[in-house]
């Protein structure tokens, strides 16, 4: 049992990483890549939010929405999945409201940083993205925790390394019609190549 | 009239406003390899030091030769003993050459000798010749001086692709490396992946049949023999020490891309590139440290379906691209760590990595090309947690 959840998360984090093996919640990724300490407190922000949004989708989709799911209240017949994308980005939007709130009150140096892409996390195809892999995956409760986090766990990490890089990168001679995202783009490509070692890994 | 003022009479024409304005770069090549180059810094910082990057890279160079000279004789090795065991030559131009100045005689160094070089000088000539293209063409249109880093780039690149590649893969591989992984970020110094192994991956995952298999280690048409890691992943290493003896790995007379399966002609080059500091120690210890470390660890675990789990370390050290990496492709001054302490992080990871990818990934064999080039990634990272925590160290200090 222990050893499934830990083969999970190391899959979540390596093996289908969220930025670049499924290149999910690239406009994030791109855009608050340059600088590290902020990348790190983006990707911890997104650990937060994968980390809670996973289970309680989970909770909801297994008790509410599935098929079959209301046979507890007596309407066994009732399938109210169609309900899926509106229910989860409901869950996501209540949660990062609450987390800007807590990061607005407790870390104001983070929350300048971030800016406007804390309350895009919403729109964040890698949280939504994880959502429907735990649907699609029929993971159970205890799955879907580990899974968030170690989705949440592997994006952090691919935009803390990007960051490390684009900071590397600002000493460089990138030739002009390449400069900024344009030359992100090749590294983010080239960093792609890199995570190949884990593709083919079945754990 | 000495050279150096028929160099100086020339000169003038190069500047701006000159004649031969725009190859300026192919003269400043040309000059600086015979004569240092006359340019002082002009502020404050001085050092005075006999090495600069064109000496380095040189010395590189030159470390990678024995690895070189014995690939050569490996190809033609591997190559007629499978001819005597009733294998048939190609008819192209290659066999013509061969027949006209050696045998096929796999006891003589000579016929082996030959028969390598008719492989190894193609593959390594389009190497040099397209890597160099492009490094003066970049040199030329975006100003910037023509770099040595090139004469490494494509001896490496060139020693780590199997001995039948196709030339224009050859050619495909090295342009994307030199391109892709360098010359798009400004040239030698301002990448972050080491160019020569983005153009061996880049071929890895666009023509995986050419580039790895059984087919491709020996330079004979159809004839198939697996490298050392295949032969342990599907049979295990009862399997493996039936065919070779870990000598064989060591002194490298065994199926492998050209330059890497010897390890002793490899530590002869990595000694000098040690001894003259061109190479960090201390990532070439982190390197084995974090092998030794992670195949102890899979031994332990142990298991019965993956034979990989069982292969001793000192296994690890001598099959494969490990050795050939560890020396010339982790210490890459570029794409490495830079801080004292990171380079032992950094050398770590990719030791990590390698047995990893070696034991748990069934779909690639061979681990040290990705390992590297995933530890690259994190390079810069790994700087800067260990100068932020000089920083912090330092201010409580205060």
């Amino acid at each position: 049992m222990f050893e499934h959840y830990i083969s999970l998360f190391i899959k979540a984090v390596f093996i289908e990483n969220m930025a670049l093996a499924f290149f999910l919640g690239m406009c994030t990724f791109l855009a608050l890549s340059k600088k590290i300490d902020a990348a790190i407190g983006l990707g911890i922000a997104v650990i937060v939010v994968l980390g809670i949004t996973v289970p309680v989708n989970n909770l909801i989709y297994t008790s509410l929405l599935k098929d079959g799911a209301l046979a507890w209240a007596g309407y066994p017949e009732v399938n109210l999945s169609f309900l899926g994308l509106l229910t989860y980005i409901g869950v996501i939007a209540a949660l990062v409201q609450i987390l800007e709130m807590v990061l607005d009150k407790f870390f104001p140096d983070l929350y300048n940083a971030l800016g406007v892409f804390l309350p895009l996390i919403t729109v964040n195809c890698a949280i939504m993205g994880a959502a429907l892999f735990m649907v699609e995956r029929d993971y159970n409760f205890g799955e879907s925790v580990v899974y968030g986090l170690g989705a949440g766990v592997g994006w952090a990490l691919a935009i803390a390394s990007l960051a490390g890089i684009r900071e590397k990168l600002k000493y460089s001679d990138v030739p002009e019609g390449l400069r900024g995202l344009g030359i992100t783009f090749i590294t983010v490509g080239l960093m792609s190549l890199g995570f190949m070692s884990f593709s083919g890994i079945s754990l | 009239m000495g050279f150096r003022q028929v160099l100086d009479k020339m000169e003038p024409h190069f500047h701006k406003g000159g004649r031969y304005e725009k190859w300026y770069a192919l003269f400043e090549a040309a000059d600086t390899i015979f004569y240092t180059p006359p340019s002082v810094t002009s502020t404050t910082a001085h050092v005075r030091d006999g090495i600069d990057l064109k000496r380095m890279m040189i010395t590189v160079w030159f470390c990678a030769f024995p690895a070189m000279f014995f690939g050569m004789w490996n190809i033609g090795y591997q190559a007629n003993t499978a001819i005597e065991a009733g294998a048939v030559m190609g008819t192209d131009l290659r066999s013509v050459i061969i027949a006209m100045l050696a045998g096929n005689d796999a006891s003589s160094i000579w016929d082996n000798m030959i028969y390598g070089a008719t492989y190894f000088l193609p593959i390594y000539f389009i190497a040099f010749a397209v890597g160099g293209f492009w490094e003066v063409l970049f040199a030329m249109v975006r100003k910037h001086e023509i770099n040595e880093g090139f004469f490494v780039t494509s001896i490496l690149f060139a020693l780590i692709v199997p001995p039948d590649i196709p030339l224009w893969q050859a050619a495909l591989g090295i342009s994307f490396g030199v391109v892709i992984g360098k010359e798009v970020f400004g040239g030698t110094g301002k990448n972050f992946l080491n160019p020569a192994l983005t153009g061996r991956a880049f071929l890895f995952f666009a023509y995986p049949s050419e580039i790895s298999g059984d087919a491709v280690w020996t330079a004979v048409d159809g004839f198939t023999g697996a490298t050392a890691l295949g032969v342990a992943a599907e049979g295990g290493m009862d399997a493996l020490i039936s065919q070779m003896s870990w000598m064989d790995s060591f002194i490298g007379t065994v199926q492998g891309s050209i330059g890497e399966t010897s390890v002793i002609a490899i530590l002869i080059g990595g000694a000098v590139l040690l001894a003259t500091k061109i190479a960090s120690w201390r990532i070439v210890s982190g390197v084995m440290l974090g092998m030794v470390a992670t195949s102890l660890m899979f031994n332990a675990i142990g298991s019965e379906t993956n034979p990989m789990f069982a292969m001793p370390w000192y296994w690890h050290f001598v099959v494969g691209g490990f050795c050939f990496g560890m020396i010339f492709m982790a210490t890459d001054p570029v794409s490495a760590s830079m801080t004292n302490q990171g380079k032992w992080a950094f050398g770590a990871l990719i030791g990590i990595m390698v047995v990893l990818i070696r034991v748990v990934n069934p779909a690639f064999p061979e681990g040290m090309m990705l390992a590297i080039l995933f530890a690259n990634l994190f390079a810069p990272l790994i700087d800067h947690v260990v100068t932020q925590a000089n920083i912090k160290r330092r201010l409580a200090r205060v």
